[in-house]
């Protein structure tokens, strides 16, 4: 721990996780950076540098902000948020799998968004605002559920992937019973991709990062008391019932958010904070880390989607998914203990 | 005349509707090392929670400087009054150091997150609770009584004036238990109030100013060891019948269980009245 003060002031950082964290975004950067400049017109970075800057002649300057730019700043922001909203939701329910993905809440997403496409015939922002209002919807039925009586997080892990269960099968459902070109359609969504995303996707995400993350940044600190349990909790001046609140609302807008822009992209909200976690050394990722942790995998994934298999342009959920398949049996094989 | 700055008035306390106490009332005289003894599970940590705020009463109330303690915002009370839970279940992954520290959190700010009290009191609580060369073993890695310390140097480290102890004498061999009450007892002559949950009466009698002795989720007795500590209450509370003498070290009520055979006869006798 390095510990900087000035006056009555003080900050502490685990050196470690600042570097982690550090490198993460650079990473995160320098592929999105690469993204910038491949795809169907290949532009030299030279001239994605320039027209980012804003010198670049009108060909490049469409390719970047109109076509390539949105995609790019979406994966990024949706990793982060993704990140960010698992290492909460991994603290509050102390539990590896407790994650927004596990748990239901983007399966809820995917329920509302698939309502608004089959049921109701919306499109484009409407698609977004039902995937929110399924993703907040579905929290708050699962903590009622799950909640009744006392806090007991692994009951909220559990009651999650029986809400999870059941709403999907609700989503096969309303897939099965609509005309083919609309399963399509839902089918791609449920997916979860970044292609063809447009600035209105941008500005969706970057609203519910740029609002939540501070308040997640901020309340960082109770959720490292909260992980010691309630009493512990109770006992060294956290007010529990607030902070846990403020906590599971902001890490369900962030998946609310995220899902909204992307779609039910898996696994990222899963592996990214103990992936970051490992890499710093420490029992539980920062919110930093994990969201540089999510935008750099996401970035990478899409990367990966956009040329590394033979199709073109795979939806990035098909990649992190499979990455999360590897992921969640290395940890079931290797992990050799609950650390 | 001397206050209690923590009070409780009629509560009522149960989990779930079981009640295990109902018209329970104690105070907590300030600057003594108040120590409660009863047979298990007859509400003592129970109580030790409701005066922690960690337990709900379902009725009464319990008061601290004269008003509400849950109308308190939490990291207030967390600066007046700590406590050591019985068993606080071991988080996984986090080294000794780092769970003391956490025990600052009541002194910290977003801005102010390691101040140079901050690092004195955590190296203070180590140090006392003889747990700074565990400093950087994981603590779900530590024996029981290791463990024990590093929990109590956790709350040490919150540096209350009140201090709640629910039982911080077990899983300690012989010298460890009384490392921790002669550390009990050193609080309490820098002037802190200390309450403690202990089931050994003889230790209980030596290091007490007051004694609580409870049943059945009542409170019998509170007073003086000297006044407290009798013959006829030990074998009400605990139905073992016994004989009280001086310690011959310090003077204090020695709690001599009866032999075998006598107590056997007072179960028979007993059990022909009733
Ligand atoms: N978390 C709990 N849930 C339900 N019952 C409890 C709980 N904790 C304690 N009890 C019950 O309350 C009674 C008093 O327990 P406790 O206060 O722990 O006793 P002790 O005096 O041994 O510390 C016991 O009957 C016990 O079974
Ligand atoms: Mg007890």
């Amino acid at each position: 721990m390095i510990t900087l003060r000035a006056g009555g002031l003080s900050i502490r950082v685990h050196p470690r996780s600042l570097a982690v964290g550090a490198v993460l975004l650079l990473i995160a950067l320098a592929v999105a950076l690469v993204n910038l400049t491949t795809g169907d017109f290949p532009v030299p970075v030279a001239d994605v540098l320039r027209s980012l800057g804003g010198r670049g002649d009108a060909g490049t300057d469409f390719i970047v902000y109109q076509l390539r730019l949105p995609r790019v700043l979406t994966t990024l922001l949706v990793g982060a948020a993704l990140g960010a909203s698992g290492t909460v939701f991994q603290g509050l329910t102390r539990n590896p799998l407790g994650s927004p993905d596990f748990v239901g809440l983007t399966v809820g997403a995917a329920s509302g968004a698939l309502i608004v496409m089959l049921v109701l015939g919306g499109g484009g922002v409407q698609v977004a605002a039902g995937a929110i209002i399924g993703c907040v919807v579905t929290s708050v039925v699962i903590y009622l559920l799950a909640f009744r009586r006392g806090t007991q997080p692994f009951r909220l892990v559990l009651m999650g992937i029986g809400v999870s269960a059941l709403l999907d099968a609700a989503n096969s459902y309303l897939i099965y019973r609509s005309h083919l070109d609309e399963a399509i359609a839902a089918q791609v969504w449920l997916i979860g991709s970044v292609n063809g995303r447009t600035w209105t996707e941008v500005t969706i995400v970057a609203v519910t990062v740029v609002v939540l993350l501070p308040l997640v940044l901020y309340y960082g600190r109770h959720l490292t008391m909260l992980t010691l349990g309630d009493e512990i909790a109770v006992l060294h001046g956290v007010p529990v019932q607030r902070s846990r609140a403020v906590l599971a609302l902001a890490a369900v807008g962030l998946a609310a958010g995220a899902t909204a822009a992307a779609g039910p992209i898996a696994f990222v909200a899963l592996a990214a904070p103990p992936i970051a976690a490992r890499l710093s050394r420490s029992p539980r990722a920062g919110v930093l880390p994990a969201a540089a942790m999510g935008a750099a995998l996401l970035t990478a994934g899409d990367w990966v989607a956009q040329h590394a298999l033979p199709a073109n342009d795979v939806p990035v959920g098909i990649v992190t998914a499979a990455l999360g398949g590897v992921y969640l049996s290395w940890l079931l094989f290797f992990q050799r203990r609950n650390r | 005349m001397i206050g209690s700055r923590l009070r409780a008035e009629d509560l009522t306390l149960g989990y779930d509707g079981r009640v295990v106490a109902e018209h329970l009332g104690v105070q907590i005289t300030d600057g003594s090392f108040t120590v409660i003894v009863g047979p298990n599970a007859c509400g003592k940590s129970t109580l030790l929670k409701a005066l922690a705020r960690i337990l709900k009463p379902q009725a009464g109330a319990v008061h601290l400087d004269g008003k509400e303690i849950m109308s308190y915002p939490s990291k207030h009370v967390a600066r007046q009054l700590g406590m050591l839970p019985q068993s606080p279940s071991v988080p996984g992954g986090i080294v000794v150091e780092e769970l003391v520290a956490r025990g600052r959190f009541a002194h910290q700010r977003m801005l102010k997150q390691w101040s140079a009290e901050d690092e004195a009191a955590v190296a203070d609580a180590m140090r006392l609770t003889e747990v700074a060369d565990l400093a950087d073993r994981f603590v779900d890695e530590l024996s029981g009584g290791q463990r024990q310390r590093v929990w109590l140097a956790m709350a040490l480290a919150q540096q209350t004036p009140i201090l709640l102890l629910d039982e911080p004498t077990t899983f300690l061999d012989l010298s460890h238990q009384f490392e921790v009450l002669d550390l009990c007892a050193e609080l309490h002559e820098d002037g802190r109030t200390v309450v403690a949950v202990l089931h050994d009466l003889n230790h209980a009698c030596r290091y007490a100013t007051e004694l609580i002795v409870m049943k059945a989720g009542t409170v019998l007795a509170q007073g003086p060891p000297a006044e407290v500590m009798t013959a006829e209450l030990v074998e009400e509370v605990f139905a073992m019948p016994c004989r009280v003498i001086d310690d011959p070290e310090t003077g204090t009520p020695m709690v001599v269980p009866a032999d075998r055979r006598r107590r056997r006869l007072s179960r028979t006798r007993q059990a022909a009245t009733a």
